[in-house]
């Protein structure tokens, strides 16, 4: 249903070496126009080379990078539609505002009246009017930003490429700058690709998010898929937080497979149909603090008769109002995080209580290891 | 109490051992380069264990402007050439009058010593007796340029970029001679002194398309020579010595007209601290043991009955090369400077470096 | 008592550099301005005067001299900068880490050589029968030999070489300190390597352009050996003239009076330079 016309960047099979290392790995995908698309992964993992890949200032080693449909491996970095918020931004110190805006207009040899038109409309798009004559070391962290991004957005990209532009703002900003961005990715409608290893940036703000790791993207898709279906042991490690537990698989059960941790705790998880589990192979199960329910040993509970449960003592709990958890210290010593509603009333859970921790089989998931 | 005694005692010995060191004075000798060689200081030290020696090396014009600089302070022993203490002396007031009882005259060669003294004599008192004698004239390579032999040869056509000189005083003199002036008698009449410059000005302007470059010192006039970028130049007889020693064509050629002869001597600046080391010193290179060591390394002849015999064989055979008796005979000792004269020669200097020649 | 002791150790600091300057600059420079304004009447008599710098205005070839001086040096500064930008830019921004030091050092080995020494290395090259013109006469190229020496090219050459690092000095020092990310950004905005160039790199390594241009500047026309060993025959340097004045003439208080000329002069060219780029003297230190 979708025409290749649609696809602003298509990146098919591209690779790229340093030497003997393998920065990236034959990675492809295709990002429909306007959307916010994040690659997210730790720091090392090749997401800063694809980047500049797509900039054009490097070559890739193997494989095809194209805009609007056309080829670019032959366009120098100036002469691509892609345009780039820089880590630091790196907005010219010797201009002003108006200049550091202007700058590209003139590059491409726009005549002075346009330029000065195109310049206040950006600067009024990004609510930001009266800054034009600033000098830049005039302008607030978030003030910067958003100039770093008007000077982009002046020159129409077809994709506006940015390289963890948050990373330096305190956390506040940073917080009130990712609903910022996304606004403003509404408002130009430009396709945005967005690099980071800060999990919530890319959960929070895009359309499609792609996990890389080690040069490859393990899993692409929207962020609820990434949270909740999960392809790879890797990806339910990295987003979001989970308890995880390595097992060797002892039985399966018609659509539930039944692991035996090392420390030899019986759980069970739901088969996965993509790649079916058999017995004798090793895995991980992995279940999210927020499914897990911690009742105090012995006191009733509504929900009983879930399948995997685990006995503990609280070790400690970590208060943090909504998002508050209790840290439970398992049988073989492990620590295992599951959520609480800590109403500061005597029925909340407190270090040395024992407990039992269970969730439903439906919310585990495992993965051959 | 005790204690304090000793250590009386030891603060008392340590003043005496001060003392002793003190006695030990250090000459401070002003000269020019290769003039104090350390053979001769290691022996003259150890003669004189309570003196230590210490050399500057500098020209004519550099001591007179160091010692200006301090009022005649800083050294005990200065060899200016003969014609730089009269003037120097009326116009700074840097020396001090010689007390010639303590030098050995009766060593020296007695038509250098009487002439030096006549020179140098202000108010009846003496300032200096010479040490060393050499002279200023033209050097030729024989092969390339037999015929050289007046200063104004230099600019012959015949050797158009092949000569060289240094714009300095030497050649103003030495081109006036040439031209069949007497510039040292001009020096009565600064007028006419200054007509004969501007008449050795105008030749030396024309003649600076012939020249290659001028020379600033020994060693780059020695390497023009050497290899053959140059056949003929003004020099230092000393520095045309050197050269006969690695190339027998290259040989000193006295002028015509004369060599330009200078006598360099020995003066105390006028705030000396140790006038008895430098007498000491002057006595001691005067022996004629040591003068045969001082003249290995400057190749100038010392101001001493039979100079030239004490030269080392080389050298003598490089001055009898050059020398015959007429040329000595002919020989013109440079007169007192007096003063203004080096003013209106540094303008000429001047005007024929800064006109263009091409 | 606090305040007491703050304002004394700020005494305390400020004073090796009080004296230096007291010292060494101004104590000495009111020495030359005395002197410059003495006229010799006759000799150990003096006169109070502007004769010395009258002298200087009437005779055409002092001026003429400072002029030369002058022009050449803005020549050598401005042939260190066009030879010494792709240098420094090399060494802080294309260079790797390890290889940058190594080239650092590499532009400072010829300081550790005297001026001297380095002008009688040109000489052996550049002389008529030195290596430069045997090689050519060796390969053919010309069939007898050049004298490469003794004119105005050669001292401008040598004087380049001279002064050229420092002039690289302070554009790596600049140069080190600008984000790669800015020059890829001057790229990806659009802009091609010669806008990149004007628009970006220029503009922010201007205080290290600057400041190189002034030391080189004052270095060029406060250098002595260089031109003297170097230049040919009708080749003056203001220097020579204030070292004729003062050791061959005697003449201290002329002497006096072109340093103090020499000073006056270069302070306004740099001044003009200053102007015309639009910087300041503070900026440009400041920068640093």
């Amino acid at each position: 249903m979708e025409n290749q016309e649609a696809f602003d960047l298509e990146c098919t099979g591209v690779s790229k070496e340093f030497g003997t290392v393998q920065a990236v790995d034959d990675v492809s995908f295709n990002i429909p126009s306007g959307s916010f698309f994040s690659i997210l992964g730790p720091s090392g993992c090749g997401k800063t080379t694809l980047m500049r890949m797509i900039a054009g200032f490097e070559n890739p080693s193997a494989g095809d990078i194209r805009i609007k449909g056309k080829s670019v491996l032959n366009t120098p970095p100036n002469k691509r539609n892609v345009k780039m918020v820089f880590q630091h931004l790196a907005l010219f110190p010797m201009m002003n505002v108006y200049e550091n805006i202007a700058y590209g207009l003139k590059c491409i040899g726009t005549d002075k009246a346009t330029i000065e038109a195109k310049v206040r409309d950006v600067l009024d798009r990004i609510s930001l009017p009266d800054v034009a004559e600033r000098e830049i070391h005039q302008l607030s962290g978030g003030q910067k930003q958003r100039i770093a991004i008007a000077r982009c957005m002046v020159l129409d990209p077809d994709v506006l490429l940015l390289d963890e532009p948050l990373g330096a703002l305190d956390l506040k900003l940073r917080e009130a700058m990712k609903i910022e961005l996304k606004l403003l990715q509404h408002q130009f409608n430009t396709t945005f690709i967005y690099i980071t290893h800060d999990q919530s940036e890319a959960l929070v703000m895009s359309d499609h998010v792609a996990i890389m790791n080690e040069g490859r993207f393990e899993q692409i898709g929207r962020p609820e898929e990434l949270y909740h279906k999960p392809t790879t042991a890797f990806v339910a490690g990295f987003v979001g937080d989970s308890n995880r537990w390595s097992g060797k698989v002892v039985a399966l059960n018609g659509d539930r497979v039944q692991i035996t941790t090392d420390a030899g705790q019986a759980l069970w998880c739901p088969q996965r149909a993509a790649a079916p589990l058999s017995v004798g192979q090793s895995a991980d199960v992995f279940i999210r603090p927020e499914f897990i329910q911690a009742v105090r040993k012995g006191a009733q509970t509504g929900a009983a008769g879930q399948e995997n449960a685990i006995e503990g003592r609280v070790d400690s709990v970590l208060f943090n109002g909504a998002n508050s958890r209790v840290l439970v210290r398992g049988p073989s010593g492990e620590l295992i995080e599951a959520d609480v509603v800590v109403t500061g009333g005597t029925d909340d859970l407190r270090a040395g209580d024992d407990v039992r921790l269970d969730w439903p089989v439906a919310q585990s998931m495992c993965f051959a290891t | 109490m005790r204690r304090s005694m000793k250590i009386t005692g030891v603060i008392a010995a340590m003043m005496l051992t001060t003392a002793s060191y003190a006695q030990a004075e250090t000459l401070r000798i002003l000269t020019w380069g290769s003039y104090a060689p350390d053979e001769l200081i290691q022996k003259f030290e150890k003669e004189n264990p309570d003196i230590k020696v210490e050399v500057t090396y500098s020209n004519n014009e550099e001591m007179i402007a160091k010692l200006r600089a301090t009022g005649g302070a800083g050294f005990d022993l200065a060899q200016p050439s003969h014609d730089r203490i009269y003037a120097a002396q009326l116009e700074y007031d840097i020396y001090k009058p010689l007390d010639l009882s303590k030098i050995d005259t009766s060593v020296m060669e007695k038509s250098l010593l009487e002439g030096v003294k006549e020179n140098t004599t202000i108010d009846g008192e003496v300032y200096a007796v010479p040490h060393q004698w050499g002279t200023s004239g033209l050097m030729k390579n024989k092969a390339m340029a037999p015929d050289v032999k007046s200063w104004g040869d230099l600019c012959d056509p015949k050797y158009k970029g092949k000569t060289s000189m240094r714009l300095k005083r030497t050649i103003l003199l030495g081109t006036a001679f040439a031209m069949g002036e007497n510039p040292f008698e001009a020096y009565s009449d600064l007028d006419k002194y200054q007509q004969i410059l501007d008449k050795v000005a105008e030749k030396l302007i024309e003649c600076k398309s012939n020249i290659k470059a001028y020379w600033k010192g020994g060693d780059d006039l020695s390497a023009m020579m050497l290899s053959g970028e140059i056949v003929a130049s003004e020099t230092w007889d000393s520095t045309a010595y050197k050269l006969y020693d690695q190339n027998k064509d290259i040989v000193f050629v006295p002028p015509e007209t004369g060599a330009l002869a200078w006598i360099d001597t020995f003066a105390l600046p006028r705030k000396g601290k140790a006038d008895d080391a430098a007498y000491k010193w002057i006595n001691f290179v005067l022996k004629p043991e040591n003068v045969s060591i001082m003249s290995a390394s400057t190749g100038a002849i010392a101001a001493v009955k039979g100079g030239l015999d004490l030269l080392p064989a080389d050298k003598k055979a490089a001055v009898n090369a050059a020398f015959t008796a007429a040329d000595i005979d002919n020989l013109k000792f440079f007169a007192n400077i007096p003063p203004g004269v080096e003013d209106m020669e540094g303008k000429t200097l001047e005007k024929i470096k800064a006109a263009t020649g091409e | 008592m606090q305040s007491d002791i703050k304002k004394l150790s700020l005494i305390l600091l400020f004073a090796p550099f009080a004296l230096w300057i007291t010292l060494l600059i101004i104590i000495p420079h009111m020495g030359m301005v005395v002197l410059s304004l003495r006229e010799k009447v006759a000799p150990r008599v003096y006169e109070f005067g502007f004769g010395n710098y009258i002298d200087f205005i009437n005779e055409p070839i002092y001026w003429n001299t400072l002029l030369r001086t002058g022009s050449m040096s803005i020549l050598v500064t401005f042939l260190a900068l066009i030879i010494g930008f792709p240098i420094a830019y090399y060494i802080a921004k294309i260079a790797g880490k390890r290889s940058r030091g190594a080239l650092f050092l590499l532009c400072l080995i010829p300081l550790w050589v005297s001026d001297l020494i380095r002008a009688f290395g040109w000489i052996l090259l550049l002389r008529e029968t030195g290596v430069v013109s045997s090689f050519l006469l060796w390969t053919g190229a010309v069939n007898q030999p050049i004298e490469f020496l003794y004119n105005d090219v050669t001292v401008v050459v040598g004087l380049v070489y001279t002064v050229i690092l420092f002039m690289i000095v302070p554009l790596v020092s600049t140069l080190d300190g600008m984000d790669d990310a800015m020059i890829e950004a001057g790229y990806n905005l659009g802009g091609n390597g010669l806008t990149v160039l004007r628009r970006i790199i220029v503009p922010y390594a201007m205080p290290g352009i600057v400041s190189g241009c002034i030391v080189v500047f004052m270095l060029t026309a406060g250098s002595y050996l260089t031109p003297i060993l170097l230049g040919g025959k009708n080749s003056s340097w203001f220097t020579e003239q204030i070292y004729d004045q003062f050791i061959t003439r005697f003449n201290w208080e002329s002497g006096a009076a072109f340093g103090f000329l020499l000073l006056a002069f270069t302070s306004i060219v740099v001044w003009l330079g200053l102007r015309l780029t639009g910087q300041t003297l503070a900026n440009t230190v400041a920068k640093q």
